[in-house]
């Protein structure tokens, strides 16, 4: 979107001109500090039982969380990478990876946003995200989560420097809410750590799953008490920066009886020339009368034009809806990596217990998606919810694949599924691949799937009314994202709005 | 204002001509009409003007006050000044009509290098006008032309008209599908508009339009060319005889 080009059109309903200068000025400073804190300490490439012990050692794990990785890793070594979704990509090569990368010295850490990673700052600026998101953004554990390496920095830095975090945390401590590092919790909460870690997705589910099991690094932990309504969003900003390393986060979230939180994750990368692999986990278990919403703006680097680079993004997120009338919303939108393998799930078991799914994928140049999500329904009167929105351009391929499974106690359950795909231009592809297994007689599964074009009719429309084609393919696909874009939360649905726009420059014309 | 000379146009994708040596004129604060039968290059021409695909100009040029039309992207014809109201304005599903009204408005103000309205002047302005319109909250918060009926339509089309404050502006058979209380409010709010700075061409093929929006002068369109070119009462003379007495002249 051209708009977006000229600094002066950043601004947007609601943000400050105050705040877009204070970002804009702040990432014009960034050289200094970036020189110093680039520098980095790895392990040695690959993956074995020595790199799995180093990673629980530099965690400073206790035995058993050690143990409990390298079985995962004597598991993996027997598994073999699953080839069935819709996506290309050369084999890789798990040993040529690095598995742990931190900054050299802690005393290197960033004391204010100077030294804040530029492209963070840049991208952050691009999309117009006004000060005080960026710390929302930012992540509240960021301050404590300095170990997993670079891909924090940044985000500590601008927490640090406005210090926003200790309120935070004195807030959400108040409430008996525990949100910290996953390495943190093994450590100071080991209870509910052995209790759920790995409840949801076994150690043995699927060979990403698996290995991240054995070599997570970092990730994020949340605990909300029973009764308890997180007092404010809690988000998590992960990010990508060491070049050949792998990425690999672990999120644990367990929403005790009767509470509720709704959780933000943000992702970017660096451009590179290699492709990128990020292998994360994510769990949920939602207790009695529990809700959890969980939001994703995934915008990882795609590869370039010409599909060179990338994030190949293979992220394993299930929902445990455990308690009846429990209840789980998993939304999310896709922008970016050069290759995406991702299905959040729900797990229905409690009667009463409800999973929505909303979805906005955009794959442009030569970025693959494939991606969608398991509703499992095994408790009685559950009822689920699926919209995707899947937008294919250039020659990207564009996959839906969903799971609805009504299991033979799950009686007088419900389905809905609509499923629309939009193509820009001629050379890309859109697939749907909806998976329908129906046990007993008394529920009920709808799916609806359409496919349409950009409108040249629509384009010449907005064009007419003064709109640049690039401004006008935006508009026309937010409106086509909307019931998934009115899904987010309000700081997030701005960012991805315009993220729609970002990810679609240069695929008309 | 607009100046037309000598345009030939064919289709894009076949051989086929449909404007055949356009001469047009339209000066700063008039209203010209154009009338002809179906197939006679009205619609084509609207299109051309304002820069849609599927045209090609063999010959003869377009300019809006100096500037060549035909080398201009479409919306940088817009944010020159040109504005279409499309005969069937098109849906945008998602998309809040103020929403759009906005990007549209700001995306021209850019293009010209002028400063963006904030929202509070953009709601008092646009609240302002779709009044005169009779264009009620609702509507302004629908999805642009989604479910909105024929009259409905032609009112938003004449709404963004009033907010783009075009300085040339085409109303490509504006009248069709309306009943007579919708025509007369459209008719309202074109005539609201007419000012010293602002020119209008009015494609119809009935007479009753210029009963609401009068022109200064009416030309025939026929077989791609304009054949006669009149006053008012050139309207009238087609309303009463229709236009095998015209063709016939010019055979």
């Amino acid at each position: 979107m051209a708009a977006l080009d000229r600094p002066e059109m950043d601004v947007k309903e609601g943000v400050d001109q105050d705040t877009v200068d204070a970002v804009a000025k702040l990432s014009g400073k960034y050289k200094y500090g970036w020189e110093t804190e680039i520098e980095m300490e790895y392990a040695p490439k690959g993956v074995n039982p020595d790199i799995v012990r180093l990673i629980s050692e530099k965690n400073e794990e206790p035995e058993w969380m050690t143990e409990w990785r390298l079985a995962a890793f004597e598991r993996w070594e027997t598994m073999t990478e699953p080839k069935w979704a819709m996506v290309n990509y050369p084999e890789i090569d798990f040993q040529d990876q690095y598995y742990y990368a931190r900054p050299k010295s802690m005393a290197e850490k960033p004391k204010s946003l100077d030294d804040v990673d530029p492209k963070l700052l840049e991208t952050y600026k691009k999309l117009g995200i006004p000060l005080k998101e960026q710390m929302i953004l930012a992540g509240v554990e960021g301050a404590e989560d300095y170990k997993e390496g670079e891909r924090k920095v940044a985000v500590d830095a601008v927490f640090d420097s406005v210090s926003v975090g200790t309120t935070f945390k004195k807030e959400l401590e108040k409430a008996g809410v525990i949100f910290c590092s996953i390495s943190e919790a093994i450590k100071d909460h080991p209870e509910l750590v052995k209790k759920y870690l790995g409840s949801v997705v076994p150690v043995s589910d699927n060979y990403y799953a698996t290995l991240n099991s054995a070599v997570f690094s970092d990730g994020s932990f949340v605990y909300i008490p029973p009764n308890t309504r997180c007092p404010m969003e809690l988000s998590t900003y992960f990010r990508i920066n060491a070049e050949n390393t792998g990425q690999f986060e672990r999120t644990l979230i367990i929403a005790d009886k009767g509470s509720y939180v709704s959780y933000l994750e943000g992702c970017t990368a660096p451009q590179r020339d290699t492709a990128q692999l990020h292998a994360a986990v994510v769990e949920i278990i939602v207790e009695e009368d529990a809700e959890v919403k969980y939001s994703t703006v995934q915008n990882w680097f795609p590869g370039d034009e010409n599909g060179k680079g990338g994030i190949y993004n293979f992220v394993t997120k299930r929902a445990d809806c455990r308690g009846d009338r429990s209840k789980v919303m998993w939304t999310q939108v896709e922008t970016g990596s050069a290759v995406t393998w991702k299905y959040p799930s729900c797990i229905l078991r409690g009667n009463d217990s409800q999973g929505e799914f909303y979805s906005i994928a955009i794959a442009n140049n030569y970025q693959q998606a494939d991606t969608g999500t398991k509703m499992i329904h095994l408790g009685k009167n559950t009822k689920s919810r699926i919209v995707s929105k899947g937008i294919s351009a250039g020659k990207a391929q564009n996959t839906y694949r969903g799971l609805v499974s009504m299991h033979p106690k799950a009686k007088n359950s419900r389905n809905y599924t609509q499923c629309d795909s939009l193509l820009i231009g001629s050379q890309c592809g859109a697939h749907t691949v909806p998976y329908i297994e129906v046990k007993n007689n008394s529920s009920r599964v709808e799916h609806e799937a359409t496919t349409s074009k950009v409108d040249d009719d629509q384009l010449f429309y907005c064009r007419q009314r003064g709109m640049d084609e690039e401004e006008a393919v935006a508009l026309v696909v937010n409106g086509f994202c909307k019931e998934v874009l009115q899904a987010l939360p309000m700081e997030f649905a701005m960012e991805a709005q315009q993220l729609v726009a970002i990810s679609l420059e240069g695929s008309v014309g | 204002m607009l100046e037309i000379k000598n345009l030939h146009v064919k289709l894009e994708n076949e051989d086929k001509q449909i404007l055949k040596g356009v001469n047009l004129t339209v000066e700063a604060g008039k209203v010209h009409a154009i009338m002809g039968p179906n197939g006679s290059g009205k619609s084509t021409l609207s299109y051309v003007l304002s820069g849609r695909d599927g045209y090609e100009v063999t010959d003869g040029e377009a300019t809006l006050d100096g500037a060549d039309l035909l080398d201009l992207e479409p919306e940088e014809r817009a944010a020159a000044g040109l504005f279409l109201a499309f005969q069937y304005p098109v849906e945008i599903p998602g998309v809040g009509n103020l929403t759009f009204l906005r990007t549209a408005v700001n995306a021209q103000r850019k293009a010209r290098g002028e400063e963006e309205l904030s929202s509070a002047d953009f709601l008092k302005v646009v609240r302002e006008r779709a009044k005169t319109l009779k264009i009620d909250a609702d509507m302004l918060k629908r999805p642009v032309n989604v479910g909105f009926s024929g009259g409905e339509k032609k009112r938003n089309e004449i709404l963004q008209m009033a907010m783009l404050e075009p300085k040339m502006c085409i109303l490509d058979e504006t009248d069709s599908g309306l009943d007579v209380d919708a025509m007369k409010l459209v008719s309202e709010g074109v005539n609201a508009l007419r000012s010293e700075g602002r020119s209008f061409l009015v494609i119809t093929h009935y007479q009753r339009l210029l009963d609401h929006i009068k022109p200064d002068v009416v030309h025939i369109m026929a077989n791609g060319r304009i054949i006669k070119t009149g006053g008012p009462e050139l309207a009238l003379e087609v309303e009463n005889n229709g236009y095998a007495d015209l063709l016939a002249e010019v055979e």
